[in-house]
């Protein structure tokens, strides 16, 4: 079985798209893996011989930030810019856009879903 | 874009002399600064620095996580106290 950074890898698909599965490993990346180590990205995930299969297992565990190390990582970095009070942590800590975005409107990603206002209507 | 490396970090000339002299002083001292652009350089850890917000100085401690960072980022420009009739559920700011 094709299990690589603790997921399962879609049997059917190509390994190229198969190992984009992984959080932490876009398209790009799995590319540039596969030319690596030199595995077809066209091979199907359950064609892959047990080498192949190593080999892939092998480099991503020592050249790719993937997964729960990935996510860690991140909310590290986020809480570090929280405590230290800066304007990128405020943002954080209020739920509202990082980059300078604008939020009179939009900004539905980070605000959630709409809140309605009492009489707002004319 | 970022800033070239050739030129080094940005920093306000005038403060750099005030950090430095009080670091040969081995002094702590507040220093106020109009340059929100200035990037804090791993000299300024440890030291106050009164940064204006436009109205204020408002007190920065520095600490070793803020180096790289520009001094303004640690005094926010504007006092957003909530909408009217909002209930305010999460910490302030």
């Amino acid at each position: 079985m094709a299990r690589i950074a603790g997921v399962d890898l879609p049997r059917d698909k190509r390994i190229e798209i198969a190992l984009t599965y992984i959080y932490g490993i876009g398209l790009t990346t799995s590319q540039k893996i596969l030319k690596e180590t030199g595995v077809n990205p066209d091979t199907r995930t359950r064609d892959l011989s047990e080498d192949e299969v190593i080999k892939l297992r092998d480099i991503i565990d020592k050249q790719v930030v993937v997964e729960g190390d990935l996510r860690r990582e991140q909310s590290l970095n986020i809480k570090r810019l929280v405590e230290i009070g800066c304007y990128r942590g405020r943002r954080h800590r209020m739920g509202l856009p990082v980059r300078g975005q604008n939020t009179k409107n939009n900004a539905r990603t980070r605000k959630g879903p709409k809140k309605a206002v009492a009489g707002k209507k004319k | 874009m970022s800033r070239s490396v050739k030129k080094g970090p940005y920093v306000h000339e005038s403060l750099t002399k005030k950090i430095d002299a009080l670091n040969a002083a081995n002094d702590k001292k507040v220093v106020k600064t109009w340059s929100r652009s200035s990037t804090i350089l791993p000299t300024f850890v440890g030291h106050t620095i009164a940064v204006h917000d436009g109205r204020k100085h408002v007190p920065v401690y520095v600490t070793e996580d803020m180096v790289g960072h520009k001094l303004g980022e640690f005094a926010p420009t504007r006092t957003f106290k909530g909408h009217a009739g909002e209930e305010r559920k999460t910490g302030l700011r």
